[in-house]
């Protein structure tokens, strides 16, 4: 019996976070690494795709014509140092883990995306990034190394010394260079558990633009959110929310004694009847009607007129993952799904792109909810990677029929004729010349995806779509 | 300090049950065939949790090493156990088990012989010491028998009524014996195979075994619901329950 036969897959449905596009793919969940390379050297599909925890939005963790490979069972942690703040794990690690067991001993994930959802093989191969871009990078910055099962059978340890190209490639790569099994990462030390944020309230884009960058430098984290359906004089009306981590000082009374949430076994003790906390979800697909323009325009308006200029001390999970306390919240755009375009602008243009954006948008009869607009710092070595220098808009827009798809191929445009690129991560329909005219590294990234995985063992819906692999490539 | 042994650690629902008992506080050694699938699982507990875990090998069927293998255990952890959570176990086809003696043998041996005489040396050491527990992952299946896993199925309703009859023997002198009792488990065992119906995880047992180890509970059915469908089943008339064709 060869290791093949003993792997079995399932043949199911599956989808990104988005709910749309749907692909029934063979799913294969490997035990061990040994399980890894017996499928990528045996397994009888044709191409195969890792898949963390599904949380990219379109069809970049989807094969129909091949196999997903689930990470899920490699989970361990291999060993944290608390002098430095290093922690080598598996792939199939997720942020809520890492912040799970190392924030109650002060450490954190430098790297705050608006879920932490995510495991550290999918960060990586996103390059994922967050609402302190500005001053901290992307994940790359924080990624000391990883081991990589390339499509030669061979496992490479990258690091920016080692395997550089293997490193710069995968590092944003999509999963296309090989499966991310191991990964040393380097956290920061915080001083609590809590967050100081303020939010100010702008009438109009250029009231908002001018402010991110006024005092930018006193905030380490910084999010906009823009009511999408604003037109004219109030085009871009818009919530700032920025923040610190807070200085035990700063808290009040029981928290200053105890700024980090206890770990969780000595909270067993404590409380060992304590009840379970229930947590928020959305229990099946809400109709698909349910956020519709009108229902978004009444929402954008609550949501401006409920968030006065304020401050507050908020816990890191409440205020970094606002989301994640509803479960599945995705459903909430019903079956249909939704379909999320992020974009950057490079500063120079950033403003007259965004304007062409937000004016395309508002004048479509669609609408989005969760409009965020942030700004990115320093480009990524990644050679696919998203973030560059500039202000990055993303929108989520239920998948209401053919007339997103048409929009989203207009916002392409302007964000082309603006020099900027849209996100692989978020991106469930751009085109094949809209993408290679968008990433200006793609001919070096091909060109390491031949030396790393020859015979193209690894591709993925998107990947076939974007003309990275498959017979047009 | 509390340190339990976890045998079958490598298996998806002993990894699971070491996690949630690294995660109430115990120190543990896991146990089971592979040493280095043993050692990343100990590293991941110690890591995560900051507790004490190490690592013991474990060969079901040579039996002739069971009667050191318990002090071995209090060797590694440097200090004597407090408890035992067996873990391990076979599941051949029905169909496979039936034609070869020989397959059909050896899973009542891992799942029966080996697991009855490795409690007993565990159960010696803890009358020593009059405290402890004992606890064991059975199955659903030993309720009774269906025509689909008769031989499986049997080395369970073997294992429950000897667990059920060992705590009898410990109960006055203060160990308690638990018989986890787990339906249909998401683990590599069943991933893959035409699914029967409510699938629950390796965490939700792992939960319920602690609780139910925490609470001393004699049978604990993981999901809770089973309990019922089991009730239901054991006391259905044999003649409907050979029509349900299961």
């Amino acid at each position: 019996m060869t290791e093949t036969t003993s792997q079995r897959f399932v043949r199911r449905p599956l989808s990104g976070w988005g709910g749309t596009p749907i692909e029934e793919c063979d799913v294969y969940r490997p035990e061990t690494v040994a399980e890894f390379r017996a499928l990528v050297a045996h397994a009888p599909q044709a191409t195969l795709t890792p898949r963390g925890c599904g949380r990219s939005y379109g069809d970049a963790a989807l094969n129909g014509t091949g196999a997903v490979m689930l990470s899920e069972r490699l989970n361990r942690m291999v060993s944290f140092d608390a002098e430095t703040g290093v922690l080598r794990c598996d792939a199939a690690v997720t942020l809520s883990n890492i912040i799970e067991h190392f924030l109650p001993i002060g450490f954190f994930f430098p790297v705050t995306p608006g879920t932490k959802n995510i495991s550290v093989g999918g960060a990586i191969a996103a390059d994922v990034h967050g609402k302190n871009h500005n001053s901290s990078g992307s994940m790359s910055a924080c990624v000391r190394g990883f081991k990589l099962l390339t499509g030669r059978d061979e496992i490479l340890d990258c690091s920016r010394v080692d395997h550089p190209e293997a490193f710069w490639a995968t590092v944003g790569g999509m999963g296309l260079t090989g499966v991310i099994l191991e990964a040393e990462l380097q956290l920061r030390s915080v001083e609590s558990a809590f967050v100081q944020a303020e939010n100010e309230r702008f009438a109009n884009l250029d009231q908002l633009l001018e402010r991110m960058e006024d005092r930018d430098a006193e905030f380490e984290y910084s999010v906009a959110w823009v009511d999408s359906l604003a037109r004219g004089a109030s085009l871009g009306r818009s919530v700032l929310t920025r923040a610190n981590h807070a200085s035990p000082s700063a808290l009040s009374g029981r928290l200053r004694e105890q700024p980090f949430p206890d770990r969780q076994h000595r909270q067993h003790r404590r409380h060992r009847r304590r009840r379970r906390r229930r947590r928020l979800r959305v229990p099946f697909y809400l109709p698909n009607a349910t956020l519709n323009p009108v229902s978004i325009k009444v929402l954008n308006a609550l949501f401006y007129a409920l968030h006065p200029a304020s401050t507050w001390i908020a816990g890191c999970d409440e205020f970094f993952y606002t989301l994640d306390a509803i479960e599945d919240w995705n459903r909430a755009y019903g079956r249909q799904g939704v379909l999320q375009y992020q974009c950057v602008i490079p500063e120079a243009e950033a403003r007259a792109g965004l304007i062409a954006l937000l004016e395309t948008f508002a004048s479509s009869g669609l609408g989005s909810f969760l409009t965020v607009l942030k700004s990115l710092g320093g480009a990524s070595k990644g050679l696919l990677s998203f973030p560059m220098p500039g202000k990055t808009l993303a929108l989520d827009v239920p998948n209401s029929g053919p007339e997103v798809r048409e929009l989203f191929r207009r916002l392409d445009e302007i964000v082309l004729q603006h020099g900027g690129r849209t996100y692989l991560a978020k991106d469930a329909c751009m085109s094949r010349e809209t993408f290679e005219r968008m990433y200006p590294r793609l001919d070096e990234f091909r060109e390491a995806k031949a030396i790393l995985d020859p015979a193209s063992r690894f591709a993925s819906s998107l990947s076939d779509r974007l003309g990275l692999t498959g017979s047009s490539s | 300090m509390t340190t339990v042994v976890v045998v079958g650690a490598t298996s998806g629902i002993g990894e699971a049950i070491g996690r949630e008992l690294a995660s109430a506080g115990f120190d543990l050694v896991l146990a089971g065939r592979e040493r280095t699938r043993l050692e990343a699982s100990a590293r991941d507990l110690e890591t995560r949790f900051g507790i004490r875990a190490g690592v013991q090998t474990f060969e079901a069927l040579e039996f002739d090493a069971h009667d050191t293998w318990t002090e071995k255990c209090a060797r590694i952890a440097g200090v004597p156990i407090d408890g035992m959570v067996l873990c391990y176990g076979v599941m051949e086809e029905e169909s496979v088990a039936a034609a070869d003696g020989r397959i059909a043998r050896s899973m009542i041996d891992v799942n029966f012989s080996s697991a009855v005489c490795l409690l007993d040396r565990m159960a010696d050491d803890l009358k020593k010491r009059g405290a402890g527990f004992l606890c064991a992952v059975t199955s659903v299946a030993g309720d009774r028998g269906r025509a689909s896993n008769a031989h499986y199925a049997a080395t369970k309703a073997g294992l429950s009524a000897y667990l059920s009859g060992l705590r009898g023997q410990l109960a006055p002198v203060g160990v308690s014996v638990i018989d986890v009792r787990p339906g249909t488990i998401d683990t590599k065992l069943t991933y893959g195979r035409p699914s029967l119906f409510l699938i629950s995880t390796p965490e939700r047992v792992a939960k319920d075994t602690l609780r139910g180890i925490r609470r001393n509970r004699a049978v604990v059915y993981t999901p809770g619901f089973w309990r019922i469908i089991m009730f239901l089943i054991r006391h259905l008339p044999d003649f409907l329950f050979r029509r349900l064709g299961v």
